[in-house]
């Protein structure tokens, strides 16, 4: 008896060494870091190259006279003195502030109601059949075409931009989160239920973080259309108690035409939109990726 | 009532003597070609921390079954008593990717009602019982395919069930890993004297773990053969015992499935 036992003892020993090799084996060390360099060469430079060749394009085209005209392609350097002015006379972030603060409110609002919206649709049978369609129906029309009824119907004021961005970005939200639903794998809901979870549990421990990742990319989706619906009701609802933001600034350098402001406008409406993307939603969406491994390099 | 009440002794008999008490069940499904029926009368006992595989080819109903006595689906007919709620582990580890290995097991011991403060030691304890001490903080897609069934028994366990159900769930592995995995499984058997009811196509799988082998038929599945397998522990799969009990199932399978052919 105490032979077999030591036997098993020593097996058992034999064992957890056999063990150990193979986890060492199978496993890979962690990923390195990738050097700043190395981050300055692929993922820096590439971009601020193309940028400095359009502005090049664009200053040859103004110098050798190709647009010959300076109301319909100002310089580069006019659209800089613009930039300059309006930084002086210290409107230039209360434009920015106007409309980012609105976008994003709006966003917060849109998220509030587009998410459990989207989870009741994709949640409960019959609210799917009758208002799915609709959801995804709401997402190709265009939210610009709700800027005449929201100033009818809540006239020129604050009220009516945050109506707007809703329209555009709940349905954006909404379906985003229902088609992270869809694609949870039925293996984790097996193993949820397995595990004892039920009803809300079930949801909240397993569904929704299933779900994120295609709730994110909802989001992120949601953020553009906000941002490209304020900037219609900014351009065609002004009014002097709204203040000014990019859409009406863009409306001013029309009103007064002015080029270098149009494209001080435009510049500012892109560089907004993009800079909100990669501060907020790319780095929330790559750390999700990678922490479940399915971001692999990028 | 007087049924009831014996009813309700019968129950708690079963309850107690078996880890899981299958009784006369059946299965059928329905569909585009009409129903179809899938398990046939199946009685089936596992006593408590007893080890039993079930074997048989494609479409011998083995996965539906394991679902029936997880409680994932009901028989058409017949019964099942379990002992509390068995825990089930699948061919594919169904690890939260969102969660560590650690908070994988913690979810499962927060769903059982295991209060706070209590999780993370038990968790650490559990990946020692599985060894796997420093995988507490690893991501999922961090860990080889073999460490990933080692954190999903982990999380079965932490179910506390009196049943452990196991769907092929080294299938995927590569031989050299599953078996150790097998040594693994046996001593973690041995250590927690947990029932398990062991799912597989794998003949000397079968027979390497099990105290019991049976053999299903297939469409529809029925209770073929059954062997006791007294080899003592621990057995390895070269083992000449462990060679010559596989050639004879493998012959009486290979029989059944033989029959499917001839009409």
């Amino acid at each position: 008896m105490a032979s077999t036992e030591t036997k098993e003892a020593g097996d058992s020993q034999d064992l957890a060494g056999l063990e150990a090799g193979l986890d060492a084996l199978e496993t890979t060390a962690g990923p390195v870091r990738t050097p700043v360099r190395q981050v300055l060469v692929q993922k820096v430079l590439p971009p601020l190259t193309a940028v400095l060749l359009v502005l090049v394009v664009w200053q040859a085209l103004v110098s050798f006279k190709v647009v010959d005209d300076p109301s319909k392609l100002p310089s580069p350097s006019a659209v800089w003195n613009e930039v300059r002015e309006a930084w002086l006379q210290g409107t230039l972030l209360d434009y920015i502030w106007t409309s980012v603060s609105r976008g994003l409110l709006g966003f917060v609002f849109a998220l509030a109601i587009g998410t459990p919206l989207g989870l009741i649709v994709a949640r409960v049978r019959f609210i799917r059949a009758a208002i799915g369609p609709i959801l995804s129906g709401l997402q190709s029309l265009p939210s610009v075409a709700w800027v005449p009824p929201a100033v009818l119907w809540l006239g020129l004021e604050n009220k009516m931009m945050y109506a707007v961005i809703l329209l555009g970005a709940v349905p954006s939200i909404a379906n985003g989160l229902v088609s992270g639903v869809d694609q949870v794998p039925p293996l984790f809901l097996r193993a949820g239920r397995t595990l004892g979870a039920t009803g809300l549990r079930h949801t909240w421990h397993i569904v929704l973080p299933a779900a994120l990742p295609g709730y994110l990319a909802g989001l992120k989706q949601g953020w553009a259309f906000s941002w490209r619906s304020l900037m219609a009701a900014e351009i065609i609802a002004s009014s002097p108690e709204l203040g000014v933001g990019l859409g009406q600034l863009l409306e001013n350098g029309r009103n007064a035409s002015s080029m270098p402001m149009i494209f001080l406008a435009i510049f500012l409406i892109l560089i907004v939109g993009i800079a909100i993307d990669l501060l907020i939603f790319s780095p929330l969406e790559r750390r999700v990726l990678r922490g479940r491994g399915l971001l692999v390099k990028s | 009532m007087a049924t009831t009440l014996a009813k309700a002794a019968e129950e708690i008999r079963a309850e107690t003597t078996h880890a899981a008490r299958i009784e006369h069940v059946s299965k059928s499904f329905t569909g585009p070609a009409g129903s179809q029926l899938v398990l046939d009368d199946i009685t089936l006992d596992v006593a408590p921390g007893e080890f039993v595989t079930l074997l048989g080819a494609s479409g011998c109903g083995k996965s539906t079954l394991l679902n029936l006595v997880a409680g994932l689906d009901k028989p058409s007919a017949g019964t099942i008593a379990t002992d509390g709620r068995p825990a089930l582990m699948f061919q594919e580890h169904a690890l939260f990717p969102w969660l560590t290995a650690g908070k994988n097991i913690e979810l499962a011991l927060k769903l059982r009602g295991v209060p706070k403060a209590e999780r993370r030691p038990k968790a650490e304890e559990l990946l020692e019982l599985v060894r796997l001490h420093g995988a507490y903080g690893k991501r999922v897609h961090e860990l080889s395919g073999g460490m990933r069934q080692r954190v999903a028994l982990a999380r079965a366990l932490a179910q506390d069930s009196r049943l452990l159900l196991m769907d092929e769930p080294f299938a995927a592995l590569d031989a050299i890993t599953r078996d150790v995995l097998h040594d693994e499984l046996t001593r973690i058997w041995r250590e927690t004297n947990v029932s398990v009811l062991f799912v597989t196509h794998n003949v000397r799988e079968a027979v390497r773990l099990a105290q019991r082998v049976v053999l299903l038929s297939s469409r529809p599945g029925r209770v073929a053969h059954e062997w006791r397998v007294d080899i003592p522990h621990p057995r390895r799969i070269e083992d000449s015992a462990v060679a010559e009990l596989s050639v004879e199932i493998t012959e009486q399978l290979r029989g059944e499935i033989r029959r499917h052919g001839q009409h």
